[in-house]
């Protein structure tokens, strides 16, 4: 699967199907900082991602 | 996951609240949070105007869209800081954002662009007067923002601060036990001498990361890039700090943010209130005659100096 992220702006290649609380994992992220977006619709992290799939971790902390 | 409300399927996991909502749920979770923060902080009634400060992020859009949707009077100020890049994207995002939703609910945005104010950007400013570039930013934002509402009558000055921002915000204060900014951190302070509106953070109930669910849900299309300046900012380790906490026992933040509203409330019945300090310090600006503590205000001073500088 795709995985597309911020700060900086980059993609990732991981095998899948995985559900979204190992990809975090694998990332080491912390779930309570992103979202995860597939197509236009937020997915909770109990959800499998496809290999086929793309998904966007999108950040949601801001510095200001 | 479904939904707790309904059997439609959850697009976002709740664990302080030990939920999880789908898009339409979480929408009506997230305005009656807005609502009740509106009442239980005495922010503003119908009548009230408010002018919200917007940025182009998640938090501002977000509170602009969710008051115009509570039937709330409200216009914006978007400040346009001159950063190459940046800033034209924000504004748009912002413009863009002021045309599909809030003109036609009636609406209005004010753009104040800081290069044709001050003859130059942000950056180039804070150089010529050598300060870091966000506390010049912040001194810029402050007082048009002030400005703005005073020549145009609003009475209400609201930000998109949230949950995340407050708790960090607090964080850092107690660390340092910066006990005068520990008092100013309400997320309601009342107006003070002519001059200054009220200002309000109706977004003090929400996380950073419900805001942002929030706005992909309704189609807010903010911006998720963030100036380039706050690299390395310290709120940023002091809000992983906190969700590392938060992760280990949700609740956490709210827990600390709420906590310390209770008991300043609790306290502030011996203590003078905001307003009162304020009465007693500040005086209208020699220059501008916008209040201030220090006869010309921070804004006016800095404006010499980098005329100075100049020449
Ligand atoms: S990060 Fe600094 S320069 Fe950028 S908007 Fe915030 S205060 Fe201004
Ligand atoms: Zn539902
Ligand atoms: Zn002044």
């Amino acid at each position: 699967m795709k995985v597309h992220l911020s700060h900086p702006t980059r993609d990732v290649v991981i095998q899948g199907p995985k559900r979204v609380a190992e990809i975090f994992k694998e990332l080491n992220l912390l779930p309570e900082a992103f979202l995860i977006i597939r197509g236009q619709d937020l997915i909770t992290e109990d959800e499998t991602v496809a290999d086929g799939d793309s998904i966007e971790i999108r950040p949601v902390i801001s510095g200001g | 996951m479904r939904c707790r409300k309904c059997p439609k399927r959850a697009v976002l996991g709740l664990p302080r609240h030990n939920t999880a909502f789908c898009g339409d749920c979480l929408t009506e979770f997230v305005r009656t949070q807005v609502q009740r923060a509106i009442k239980t902080q005495q922010m503003f009634s119908p009548e009230d105007r408010i002018l919200v400060a917007v940025s182009g992020g998640k938090d501002s859009l977000t509170l602009w869209e969710i008051l115009l949707k509570l039937g709330y009077r409200v216009d914006a100020l978007y400040v346009d800081l001159g950063i190459p890049g940046y800033s034209s994207r924000s504004k748009e995002k912002v413009v863009q954002f002021a045309k599909m939703v809030a003109e036609p609910c009636g609406s209005r945005l004010t753009i104040h662009t800081v290069e044709e104010d001050a003859g130059a950007g942000i950056k180039e400013l804070a150089n010529l007067i050598k300060r870091p570039t966000c506390s010049a930013c912040g001194t810029i934002k402050r007082y048009q923002f002030n400005r703005v509402a005073w020549q145009n009558h609003y009475n209400v000055m609201a930000t998109g601060h949230n949950l995340d921002d407050e708790a960090a915000r607090l964080l850092g204060n107690v660390l340092q036990w910066q006990e005068e900014y520990l008092q100013k951190q309400s997320p309601s302070l009342p107006a003070s001498v002519e001059g200054f509106a009220k200002k309000v953070k109706p977004l003090y109930r929400m996380t950073e990361r419900e805001i942002a669910a929030y706005a992909v849900v309704n189609r807010i299309d903010y911006l998720v890039e963030e100036c380039p300046m706050a690299k390395g900012a310290k709120m940023l380790v002091f809000k992983d700090a906190l969700n590392r906490l938060e992760a280990e026992s949700p609740g956490t933040k709210q827990r600390f943010y709420w906590g310390f509203l209770d008991r300043q409330e609790k306290s502030s019945s011996v203590a003078p209130s905001m307003s009162q300090i304020d009465q007693t310090t500040l005086q209208p600006c020699t220059v501008c005659s916008q209040p201030t503590t220090a006869g010309t205000c921070s804004f006016c001073r800095m404006m010499v100096r980098a005329k100075t500088a100049v020449k």
